[in-house]
């Protein structure tokens, strides 16, 4: 077998056996929270009796690991359980709002991570000019902004002042992808200011560190222009690290939108899980902790890949 | 050597943002719970930046706030780096099984999502000081576990750390004498940057209501407690934000001079 | 005068003036207060205009929400409910009873058997006619235990229930002459067969039809066509967007994307009211924001300890900070001039540093700190309250320890079982009912552990008491021994406080609960 081969397949193979690991320690930490199930779905204008009911019917008696086989068993099977706190299936109630985050998180990297990279060459080329310094000053003040900060300022200055945009990103099935996409500029635009900083910084960096290389200057010497140097020499030789940070932004953009959702009332994956957590809804909290971090594992399984292909010295081995 | 203006104003923001915090008691024109005023009064003599939402003196809730934010942050980010940098170095020194088990189990905390594993944990566990710290500084370490391992097997290989082995020096010389020191200046780097993500988190946990007890508050808390007038430009809750924003600034434009002198690579958000 | 007059109607028309403004000021000209408030509700009710999409942005909604009125507890499944659904009464804005799904309701003299004459010719949405039987299994699967209906404490209290034709009878164990205002609790939707076969179907005999039903994010629904009542159901189509964020939600009304929200946090009602095209409309209500201590557990059950802390509350200040000057102060009972029967004469408590010193000094408290336990979602500002509460009592000498609670578990392992936390009441239509569920010394959720064989014997004295009178005078008895006794400290009553677009026409004030009583969507129209 070739060697990258090897080295791919080993690679997934040890993710895939992260994700399990995880997905143990995902269970049993979450049935090992205290609290009552029942008295928080009911709230607080439950009676007694009610709750007894509601306790008895969802049968949590059983020991921990018996009942962690059994769900893995179903998650193998695309059965991810019943919620409690409502009776639907789980998996259906995913699905719809899965897609809904992967949109959002689809159109936040289509615009983020070229314009990140772009950025992240021009502050190279330009490195220590006005061009790098005013790039960087415009990231540095993105990412200094709490998550929050920046959704509200862009929530009053976009929708309510100028109401350029709704504020309310709602999205439902059926809708035209015009309608759709005209929901989510709002959410987008924050996603994209929290993530951009912090690839583009990364670019740059990479960048510098491969110019310092010698086969660089002999590049320099050759008589190619700046730019041509760092997209044909240096660049390609910066991806393994460029490849990582946006794998570990994308993933950001899947996992960690809890915030963005909640400012936008956008139907995705954090704010249902948020809700779930409330209700110690735990099989919905299982099966989303479950997803969340199949993606993070994932995209950095293919980050890995990507490095590996990307790697000269691992492709033509001697 | 020659520091960079960008990197002086750095300092000389962040200094003053720590001096005010230590000596918060000793600035603050007001106690930090008294009640002062109305609700969002103006600004005026008395009152530099005018009242919060039930009429405290804005400006000495934000000292005393920075006290907080500053304080979780930085013990936060120093429980994060001690653990972070000694285990990751561990890790790549002793190398084999050591190393196979620290890297996967970190592996193993990096893929669930930290946000909502600190959710999940802080809406448990009672919210105290401490506990803030711990969450944070331990969610925080893996991160630094990586870049220090990573750091740390480059250096390695390097022939002293080979001659010191062959000296036959113990782990604890290899890694305090022969790495750490080499290892410095990418890890002051990643420290800067640390700090910042650490005081962004800890807003974002007060923002969604999981910070500090009040009376107490840091940043984000009192963002928080302002939050509805922040779109009609009540100061009580663009000013924290602001803060905020300009510690992280002053903080990263050290950084930045810091690994403008090393070539190595941070860590991310998240 | 009739220049003024005709404006006043044309304010109201436009929904620009509420009933309590336009019967204040029109009685200020000489006209008579019924005549006024029948001119009102003539000038707020012209000519409504059918058709449109009427769309309310709402707080207190979740992905776990069901479509089964028995498990409805928050705001967004409770509006769901009134748009699908139809119930057997109402209580009206004025604290009337009106009737729907029931034509008449008539009582033996002791109050133990009611007889409810069932509307005829009502349809569900699934072409099914409503019938006597269809309400008597209704009530039947809310006495089920299984159904874990929110209504149980209601309907346990019916021994023997039966349909023959049109009517249904009702036998209670002991006398309620307030079976129908309890009969109104927003549980107890109508559904054909009582929805046995399937509670969570949503077909009911309302005027709007169930299309989108997505928890937590958005509630679709069409007009019913052959709804039986003309007088409501305006709109064409009506939707209900969740939106649990206070910002988002001013920011979607501000922005023309929802005609109604509700719960605006009253600190910038004032900021609110500038905004173009937006009206702010607050309602008293019966709702009481409020701290509660354990009557049996040390040191709450020294009466000096709690008398001081009682005293060592500033309630204007709590009004005015925390609720915007938008509600009432309370005074330790949890009744209001919102129901009938209240005293208006028993003495208001105020705020008193110096006599709760005394109190706090008699009680010989050891100056241990005294740990509140609050949580942001235990009532709107609960935090910020506390804080202020804990000023207040320093001011007096009373060291006060604020613990911040998760808002998730605080219902749980808060409140009901800490012996000092912050909770929130929200009304109910008779004084009865109040006491019955926190007062008496057997209710599960007696709160404040307050056990009084006195209280309880006059509780159950007034209930089968049909002179208004006696009754009045007993309720203003127990009133005095919860305020003096008891382990409720309550400073204030919150005011509904909702906003509404410019082209919502039909808004009225009701007291009984938030958005017009949960139909604010069913009873405006749009200009």
């Amino acid at each position: 077998m070739h060697p990258v081969l090897t080295l791919v397949v080993q690679r997934v193979a040890l993710g895939l056996l992260l994700l399990l690991a995880v997905s143990a320690v995902i269970f049993l930490g979450v049935a090992a929270l205290p609290g009552d199930t029942a008295q928080a779905i009911l709230g607080q204008s439950a009676t007694p009796q009610a709750l007894a009911n509601l306790r008895a019917e969802m049968g949590l008696d059983q020991p921990p690991l018996t009942r962690y086989f059994q769900w893995l068993g179903g998650v193998l099977t695309g059965d991810l359980g019943t919620s409690i706190s409502n009776g639907t299936d789980i998996a259906s109630a995913i699905g719809q709002r899965l897609g809904n985050t992967l949109f959002l998180a689809a159109w936040a990297a289509v615009i983020s991570v070229p314009l990140a990279i772009l950025l992240g060459l021009v502050a190279a080329r330009y490195n220590g000019r006005w061009p790098d310094k005013l790039i960087s000053g415009a990231t540095l003040s993105a990412i200094s902004l709490p998550e929050f900060v920046v959704g509200y300022l862009v929530l009053y200055f976009l929708a309510v002042k100028w109401q350029l945009f709704p504020s309310v990103a709602m999205v439902f099935p059926g809708m035209g992808m015009m309608d759709r996409l005209n929901a989510v500029i709002l959410p987008v635009i924050v996603l994209v200011l929290v993530v951009l900083a912090h690839m583009m910084r990364m670019t740059r960096a990479a960048i510098l560190n491969v110019m310092q290389s010698a086969y660089i200057e002999t590049a320099e010497l050759k008589g190619l222009s700046p730019m041509q140097v760092i997209w044909r020499h240096a660049f390609p030789n910066a991806i393994a690290p460029v490849v990582n940070v946006v794998m570990l932004n994308l993933a950001y953009l899947v996992v960690g939108v809890v915030v963005v959702e909640v400012v936008f009332v956008y139907p995705g994956m954090g704010q249902y899980l948020v809700d779930h957590v409330a209700k110690r809804d735990l099989p919905v909290v299982q099966a989303v902790g479950l997803i969340f971090a199949a993606v993070y594992i994932g995209l950095n399984i293919l980050a890995d890949v990507i490095s590996i292909l990307a790697n000269p010295r691992l492709r033509h081995p001697k | 050597m020659r520091i960079p203006i960008s990197a002086l104003i750095g300092m000389v923001f962040t200094g003053a943002f720590f001096l005010a915090a230590i000596f918060a008691p000793l600035v603050a024109p007001y106690g930090m719970a008294e009640i002062v005023g109305g609700v969002w009064d103006p600004a005026s003599s008395a009152h530099w930046f005018g009242t919060d939402a039930i009429g405290r003196d804005l400006l000495s809730r934000m000292i005393y706030g920075g006290q907080t934010t500053i304080f979780v942050a930085s013990a936060a980010t120093i429980l994060s780096f001690t653990l972070g940098s000694v285990l990751g170095f561990s890790a790549a020194v002793a190398g084999g099984w050591v190393d196979q088990g620290l890297s996967r189990m970190v592996d193993l905390m990096m893929a669930i999502p930290s946000l909502i594993l600190a959710l999940v944990i802080l809406s448990v566990l009672p919210v105290t000081l401490t506990v803030l710290i711990v969450v944070m500084g331990l969610l925080d370490a893996t991160r630094v576990f990586r870049l220090a391992r990573a750091v740390a097997v480059d250096i390695t290989v390097m022939d002293y750390v080979e001659a010191a082995r062959l000296r036959g020096e113990g782990w604890a010389w290899i890694i305090f004498r022969e790495i750490l020191p080499n290892a410095l200046s990418p890890l002051v780097a990643e420290l800067g940057l640390r700090f910042i993500f650490a005081v962004l988190f800890i807003s974002t946990l007060s923002f969604l209501g999981l910070g500090v007890q009040p009376p107490l508050a840091d940043w984000g808390g009192i963002v928080k407690e302002n939050a509805s007038g922040l779109v009609y430009g009540i100061p009580a809750a663009l000013i924290p934000a602001f803060a905020i924003a300009a510690l992280a600034i002053s903080v990263n434009l050290v950084a930045d001079w810091v690994l403008s002198r090393t070539t190595s690579l941070k860590g991310g958000r998240g | 005068m009739t220049d003024q007059l005709d404006r006043m109607i044309a304010a109201a028309k436009a929904g620009r003036m509420s009933r309590r403004d336009f019967v204040g000021r029109t009685t200020a000209l000489g006209v008579s207060a019924g005549l006024a408030s029948a001119l009102f509700t003539k000038a707020a009710h012209a000519q409504p205009k059918k058709g449109g999409l009427i769309r309310m942005g709402m707080q207190g909604g979740e992905s776990t929400n069901s479509l089964d009125p028995a498990l409805a507890a928050s705001p967004v499944p409770f509006a769901i409910n009134m748009s699908w659904g139809e119930m057997l009464v109402n209580v009206g804005a004025d604290g009337a009873l009106q009737m729907r799904l029931a034509e008449e309701v008539s009582a033996n003299s002791d109050a133990t058997e009611w007889q409810f004459k069932i509307r005829q010719g009502v349809e569900f949405q699934n072409g099914k006619t409503v019938t006597a039987e269809d309400v008597v299994a209704t009530l039947r699967r809310h006495t089920d235990e299984k159904s874990q209906s929110g209504a149980l404490g209601i309907v346990q209290g019916i021994s023997e229930m039966s349909a023959s034709g049109d009517m249904v009878t009702l036998k209670l164990a002991s006398g309620n002459a307030d079976l129908p205002f309890l009969l109104a609790d927003y549980h107890l939707v109508i559904q054909p067969n009582g929805g046995v076969d399937n509670p969570t179907e949503g077909v009911g005999a309302g005027p709007y039809k169930v299309v989108v039903h997505e928890p937590g994010i958005r509630h679709g629904f069409e007009k019913f066509a052959n709804y039986w009542d003309p007088e409501i159901g305006h709109a064409d189509q009506v939707e209900i967007l969740v939106i649990n964020d206070g910002t988002a939600r001013t920011g979607a009304l501000q922005s023309g994307q929802v005609h109604m929200i509700n719960r605006v946090d009253p600190k910038i009602a004032e900021l609110l009211k500038r905004a173009p095209g937006v009206q702010v409309k607050n309602v008293p209500s019966r709702g009481h924001y409020v701290f509660i201590m354990h009557c049996d557990k040390a040191p709450f059950d020294n009466n000096d300890l709690r008398m001081a802390l009682k005293l060592s509350v500033n309630r204007q200040e709590m009004v005015d900070k925390i609720l915007g000057g938008l509600g009432s102060i309370g005074n330790d009972f949890p009744i209001n001039a919102g129901y009938p029967l209240f005293d208006d004469t028993i003495p208001q408590r105020e705020f008193d540093p110096a006599a709760a010193a005394d109190h706090y000094a008699k009680s010989g408290h050891d100056g241990s700190p005294i740990v509140l336990r609050v949580a942001a979602g235990a009532f709107p500002g609960a935090v910020e309250a506390a804080q202020l509460f804990q000023q207040s009592a320093n001011a007096a000498g009373i060291p006060l320890e604020i613990q911040r609670e998760p808002d998730d578990g605080y219902w749980s392992n808060v409140w009901n079982v800490e012996p000092f936390c912050a909770s929130y009441w929200g009304g109910r239509p008779v004084q009865d009912q109040m006491y019955s569920t926190a007062y008496l010394s057997t209710a599960d959720w007696n709160d404040t552990r307050f056990k009084n064989a006195k209280f309880d014997e006059l509780l159950l004295a007034a209930r089968a008491e049909l002179n208004d009178e006696t009754r009045k005078a007993t309720y203003s008895e127990m009133a005095r021994m919860v305020r003096d006794e008891g382990g409720l400290i309550l400073p204030m009553f919150n005011d509904f406080v909702e906003a509404i677009r410019d082209e919502v026409q039909g808004w009225e004030e009701d007291p009984v609960h938030e958005l017009m009583n949960g139909r604010a969507h069913v009873r405006c129209w749009l200009a």
